[in-house]
């Protein structure tokens, strides 16, 4: 018998993909080159390369003048503080939107298979309900923070309470989705068994459906966490609080040892807090 | 590493250790109360004013920047300029992202452990010489480098190659190249640490020099996972991209900055919707070409 594998191996269908796909790539990369400015000539400059220079040799040393320090002190732990804040009202946002658009809680799923059975008002509000908080979801999380950011420092002024806000807005987005998305990949045996025992709906959800998510749960919300620390450290770059205030002004005064002090400062913050969620998370 | 999963099968899980003694469960009431204290300390220390967001005052501050951004400029020059910055922004995330993918793997090879350091490829050599000494030299070189990218994050890469290189969205390609090359070093090397040993070990057995094993053993398992990974950090990008702007290195951020600065609301609505558009584009190419590769 002849091996039938050999002949079957689609080879026109994939090449003709693939050469376009470079035609394409390329068309791209020119464009790209030229619109993007690029130019690694610039790095042999003698203006830019005396910048670079300026730059590094204005780093060292850092400043560690217990001035300086005990100055800093105030903005990293704001930092902190946004982030824990940002992140808990993000939780408070996502997890109900998470919820309403789940769609074996809002629209299916056997929670809801004998409430949907020949009605259809109700069914049409549990689409929209279920359409209407993916949709807010979708729209929280692809503004990124920092235009959040900006608009709230609009919307309430300067401070720290707009990086939380900014955080709390395009973070919630993020977990909402992910939330979801737990949801839905639960085992629905389970749910099952409680609800031919007469079980409500909440007891189902809290019984059935929590213990099962909340792991994954837990461990997502950190993961997030470590990124709204980093994102709140950047947020204060339009006036938000934090560390990145401090280092934009810095950065804009040259005065390059306190930045590299800042970088120091954020690195170990950024270091601790990823030691701490990491030992969370192992936890569980 | 290999004994680990042996040892795990044969003896009984312990019982865990909060569900066995009562002096645990102290433990939980300390720890609880921790982050209680934690939370209120950040509560305080941030600021927030719920009460604020939810007063007739605030609220209503709010609703009317919302009220404001209605209806979107959509007239023929903001377009152009949205679709302009729309660009650009693709453009800076793409050439970011391929500088990114450059310098990820130039350094990787050295900062994975199993290809400069230890493992298969070393088994022959006298376990304590000189040489290994040396390997470990590049090594953690390259894990240092890696971490010193990675850890400054791309807007203070932006800041900066806007002082050395000037105005221009080459400032942003240059932060998202260095900060994403950092990331994407260590996802790699996590994959090349990762590498199914029996391949590598039937070319090695067959007498292949350590190039040809790299080239036949290790990266023909490697590249898909890279080129997905670099995917994924593009979808990163392009959100990273259209915001750099904000400290000058072009794109989509310049002209929102603009617009916030100067309260055309109007034009700033166009342009999140653009930054929308485009964000979700970029997902779904990126989906798509994911799923051609793996």
């Amino acid at each position: 018998m002849r091996s039938p594998t050999l002949s079957r191996i689609p080879k026109s269908e994939k090449s003709l993909f693939s050469y376009l796909f470079a035609l394409l790539f390329a068309v791209a990369f020119v464009d790209g080159w030229r619109r993007a400015e690029v130019n690694p000539l610039v790095f042999f400059d003698a203006e830019n390369r005396g910048n670079l220079w300026k730059f590094i040799s204005g780093m060292f040393p850092p400043d560690l003048s217990s001035d300086f320090l005990s100055l800093m002190i105030r903005p990293a732990l704001e930092t902190i503080q946004i982030s824990v804040m940002g992140t808990i009202i993000a939780i408070a946002i996502g997890f109900p939107l998470g919820i309403l658009g789940t769609r074996t809680f809002s629209i299916g799923g056997i929670l809801n298979e004998a409430d949907i059975q020949g009605s259809p008002l109700r069914r049409t509000w549990r689409f929209s309900a279920y359409f209407a908080a993916r949709g807010l979801l979708s729209l929280f999380r692809s503004i990124p923070e920092f235009v959040w950011a900006f608009m709230f420092v609009r919307a309430v002024g300067l401070g720290p309470f707009s990086g939380v806000l900014a955080i709390a807005v395009a973070y919630g987005g993020m977990l909402g989705k992910v939330y979801s998305e737990i949801f839905e990949a639960a085992n629905e045996r389970p749910l099952e068994a409680l609800q031919s025992t007469g079980a409500s709906k909440l007891q189902v959800f809290i019984y059935g459906w929590f213990p099962q998510v909340l792991p994954n749960f837990v461990s997502y919300t950190l993961y997030r966490w470590e990124c709204a620390v980093r994102a709140s450290a950047v947020l204060g770059l339009v006036g938000a609080g934090g560390l990145g205030q401090q280092i934009e002004i810095s950065m804009r005064m040259f005065n390059f040892h306190e930045v590299l002090t800042l970088l120091g400062i954020l690195f170990v913050m950024v270091a601790a807090v990823d030691y701490i969620s990491a030992k969370v998370r192992a936890m569980l | 590493m290999s004994g680990s999963s042996g040892e795990k099968t044969g003896a009984a899980v312990p019982w865990p250790a909060h569900e066995v003694s009562g002096r645990s469960n102290l433990w939980n009431y300390v720890f609880l109360l921790a982050l209680a204290v934690f939370f209120l300390w950040s509560y305080w220390g941030s600021q927030v004013q719920l009460s604020l967001l939810f007063s007739r005052e605030g609220g209503g501050q709010i609703l009317a920047y919302i009220q404001k951004l209605f209806p979107p400029d959509l007239s023929g020059p903001v377009l152009r300029e949205a679709l302009q910055g729309a660009i650009e922004t693709f453009a800076i995330s793409l050439m970011g992202t391929l500088l990114s993918a450059a310098i990820a793997l130039s350094v990787v090879f050295f900062a994975s452990r199993n290809l400069i350091y230890s493992g298969l490829l070393y088994e022959m050599e006298p376990t304590l010489g000189w040489k290994r000494g040396l390997r470990l030299v590049p090594y953690l070189a390259a894990k240092g480098l890696l971490n010193l990218l990675r850890t400054v994050p791309e807007m203070l890469w932006a800041l900066i190659f806007v002082f050395v290189v000037g105005l221009g969205p080459f400032a942003g390609v240059l932060a998202l190249g260095v900060h994403t090359g950092g990331v994407l070093g260590k996802l790699f090397g996590e994959v090349l640490e990762d590498v199914d040993p029996q391949p590598v070990e039937s070319l090695q057995s067959t007498g292949a020099s350590k190039l040809q094993i790299l080239l036949y053993g290790i990266l023909p398992q490697v590249l898909p996972q890279f080129i997905s990974y670099t995917l994924y950090r593009w979808e990163v990008n392009i959100r990273v991209a259209a915001i750099l702007g904000f400290v000058g290195a072009g794109g989509l951020g310049q002209r929102i900055h603009i617009a916030i600065s100067l309260f055309f609301e109007n034009q700033l609505f166009t342009l999140i919707i653009a930054i929308y558009v485009l964000v979700t584009l970029v997902d779904y190419l990126s989906a798509y070409l994911r799923r051609k590769v793996t």
